[in-house]
């Protein structure tokens, strides 16, 4: 038996549960997000590896799609209409990316004081930033994936269980070079994982 | 102090103002289908609306009273007091120049203060004049504008002509002390190619948070955000 080794393979690192990362990207490599277990939510922010003041935009990305979920073949937009990413592949079927990041803050405004010094996406997002320049200024409205959040056409909004399972996975082709910042999410109060977080994998790849 | 200070923006045009809580501003269209994007940032002007805290908290897609406006904080920055419209679009941002191409051309040179710009440009501009920049720049609730959700596997969206007539009006509550930034531009995905309409911004007291305030009554959220931007306050 002769042993393969995929030489593309650049990035293959699990993020624990509630833990998060910060990723280089080239143009052109992909990055999949693979939900080990099942049911838990990936926040995600892109920015340009060159100008992070040009990073993803959930409200310019959902108006030139004409539609609220991502899928396979939305186009990731940054707020100046750059192209950051297309999503190349997906076996979960829709993302949400109006339903932004938990923080200490909007726990304790859903859920009540006791929450406040939970683990929160937003503290993940700011501690793996920080080496990039990524600070309060920059944090802005991430993708969900995996996460399962439907709009109703009278404008209510609810919060589902997820539409994916373990080893279900999304793909990234990144339009230019990119920084790619994850919080895998810690969130005990809601079941956008369940009321269990788990691990994810990440695996990038490029030539 | 009941004075009323009332300033009537153009279309296409941009203000902000610097606005203390227990403020009203009751923001009227002055004619069909206008368009106000707002943008609110907290007195430290880092603490700024988290749209999607807003929508998540209050489980709601659109913004409509008596939903409360929060920041990435977790503050009750403004409350939706008093609308004419149940929908207030929020999801789908202010233009670009990129928009403005599938009109004709406007310059300066030929029409004057009529020449169109994009709410992104002017929006900047207007920042620039607190020392903020694009990093700066968040979701907008664009107030008069529906643009509706379809019940299809994507959730297509559709701009509605006709969803806002010259009298609708949208009236906030300041909950904490705000820069309060408005563009009038075009909305982006708007259809027709006329002049758009402007709006009036009326700004004064407002009576104070009672005990029984729908915000308060509305939902637990609500409540807690309004709780949190008092405590700022105290």
């Amino acid at each position: 038996m002769t042993a393969t080794i995929d030489d593309t393979i650049r990035i293959d690192t699990v993020v624990g549960a509630g833990d998060g990362a910060l990723l280089e990207l080239p143009a052109g490599a992909t990055l999949r997000i693979v939900d080990l277990h099942g049911n838990q939510a990936v926040d995600t922010l892109l920015y340009d590896a060159h100008d992070v003041n040009n990073r993803y935009s959930a409200f310019d990305t959902v108006r030139e799609q004409g539609a609220v979920y991502l899928t396979t073949g939305s186009r990731l937009l940054s707020t100046r209409l750059d192209e950051l990413a297309v999503i190349s592949d997906d076996t979960c079927g829709r993302h949400d990316t109006i339903g932004g990041a938990c923080a200490q803050e909007s726990n304790v405004i859903r859920y009540g004081e006791h929450t406040r010094h939970q683990h929160a996406c937003r503290q993940t997002f700011l501690r793996y930033g920080a080496p990039a320049g990524i600070g309060q200024r920059q944090l802005g409205h991430n993708i969900n994936f995996f996460m399962n959040v439907p709009v109703q056409p009278d404008g209510a909004l609810k919060f589902d269980d997820g539409l994916s399972g373990p080893g279900k996975y999304v793909e990234l082709r990144a339009s230019r070079d990119l920084l790619v910042l994850i919080s895998n999410c810690p969130q005990l109060n809601n079941p956008c994982n369940g009321w269990d977080p788990t691990p994810v994998r990440l695996i990038g790849r490029w030539a | 102090m009941s004075t009323t200070y009332r300033h009537e923006m153009p279309g296409g045009a941009t203000w902000s103002a610097t606005v203390p809580a227990g403020r009203s501003i009751t923001i009227t269209a002055l004619g069909p289908d206008a368009n106000a994007s707002l943008l609110l940032f907290a007195a430290d002007r880092l603490d700024r609306l988290n749209l999607p805290d807003t929508l998540k908290a209050q489980m709601s897609a659109c913004v409509r009273p008596p939903m409360t406006l929060m920041s990435d904080r977790g503050l009750a920055l403004a409350s939706v007091t008093h609308s004419t419209l149940a929908w207030h679009d929020c999801l789908t941002g202010f233009g670009h120049e990129a928009h403005l191409a599938r009109f004709a051309p406007t310059s300066y040179q030929v029409e004057r203060n009529d020449w169109r710009r994009p709410a992104r440009s002017e929006l900047l501009l207007e920042l620039a004049k607190y020392g903020l920049g694009e990093a700066d720049l968040h979701g907008c609730v664009n107030l008069f504008t529906k643009v509706a959700i379809a019940d299809d596997t994507a959730a297509s969206l559709a701009w509605q002509a006709g969803h806002t007539v010259a009298g609708d009006t949208v009236t906030l509550r300041t909950e904490v002390d705000l820069l309060v930034v408005l563009s009038t531009a075009q909305h982006p995905l708007a259809t027709f190619d006329h002049p758009v309409a402007g709006v009036e911004v009326a700004v004064g007291p407002a009576a104070p948070v009672a005990a029984d305030d729908p915000s308060i009554a509305f939902r637990d959220e609500t409540a807690r955000s309004l709780e949190m931007s008092r405590r700022v306050l105290a």
